[in-house]
């Protein structure tokens, strides 16, 4: 009975851990939509933020510093040189499937990268990119 | 003769002992994930106690990047670090400051007869790239004989 309940737990944490990025795009899509009416993400709003050179870190200019500019090929860190998986979900699975990593890295890396937090509206933006790109 | 035996098994296995780094069994999810992105998950004993504590407190500043993690995941990695530290005793650290795995004595060691060239190699990029030569690094072996590159395996 213990066994069934842990187990029971542990399917339940699962279930809210693992998202589509359908899913995670929408949340996103949902907070830019309370701070501009009518939002709706872009995948060619998104790539262009992805190539976009924000000059704020003189080893990582732009996301393509580390990723490449084809989301699809495996990357490698600008500093470290760790190889780093694709971006892309039709490369990569598990791209985009838990919201708190992707929070995560979003944090980490637009204060890194472009200087300053990304909108939910960018966010949204740069999942939908990273959802369709092939 | 059995002792005698023995030494001899010991004496040729150490030097194969020395280049296997496995992560500990009990390893926290968290430095694998927090620790183990932009870079390997380095084996914790490549630094002593001290070294890390230094680490850990300056994460914000963590070479050019901020790795700061939460206060919960930051107090599980310390007390993971510092429990399987190296042992430097209490000699001065080489590994500088911050403190560098590749400014270490045994790092350097390891090391000497690596041309400046190899380090500036596209493919390698950085000594933080255990992977790019020692292809069992995840795995903690850093045998010599497991060189990626060929050039290099020489």
């Amino acid at each position: 009975m213990k066994a069934l309940s842990a187990l029971c737990l542990l399917l339940a944490s699962l279930a809210a851990q693992a998202e589509t990025p359908q899913q995670i795009r929408q949340a996103y899509s949902a907070e830019a939509a309370g701070q501009q009416a009518g939002f709706t993400a872009s995948a060619k709003r998104g790539e262009a933020f992805f190539r976009q050179r924000f000059n704020q870190n003189d080893k990582m200019p732009a996301c393509t510093s580390c990723h490449t500019d084809q989301p699809v090929n495996a990357g490698q860190h600008a500093i470290t040189g760790k190889a780093i998986r694709p971006l892309a979900v039709s490369a990569n699975a598990e791209r985009f499937s838990d919201p708190a990593k992707v929070e995560k890295w979003f944090g980490r890396n637009c204060k890194e990268v472009v200087g300053r937090a990304c909108t939910p509206g960018e966010k949204a933006d740069f999942v939908a990119y990273m959802s369709e790109v092939r | 003769m059995k002792r005698l035996c023995l030494s001899a098994l010991l004496i040729v296995a150490l030097p194969a002992f020395a280049d296997r780094l496995p992560l500990p069994a009990d390893t926290p999810a968290s430095f694998k994930t927090e620790c183990g992105s932009c870079h390997l998950a380095y084996p914790p004993a490549l630094l002593g106690a001290a070294d890390w504590r230094r680490v850990m407190a300056t994460l914000d500043k963590h070479f050019t990047s901020d790795a700061t993690v939460d206060a919960v995941q930051k107090q599980e990695i310390s007390t993971f670090l510092e429990k399987h530290a190296g042992k430097s005793g209490t000699a001065p650290s080489l590994a500088g400051e911050p403190p560098r795995i590749s400014k270490t004595a045994r790092f350097v060691r390891k090391h000497d007869e690596i041309p400046a060239r190899f380090w500036r190699d596209p493919r390698i990029k950085s000594a933080a790239n255990c992977e790019a030569c020692h292809t069992h690094a995840t795995a903690g072996r850093f045998s010599e004989h497991d060189i990626a590159i060929p050039e290099l395996r020489e």
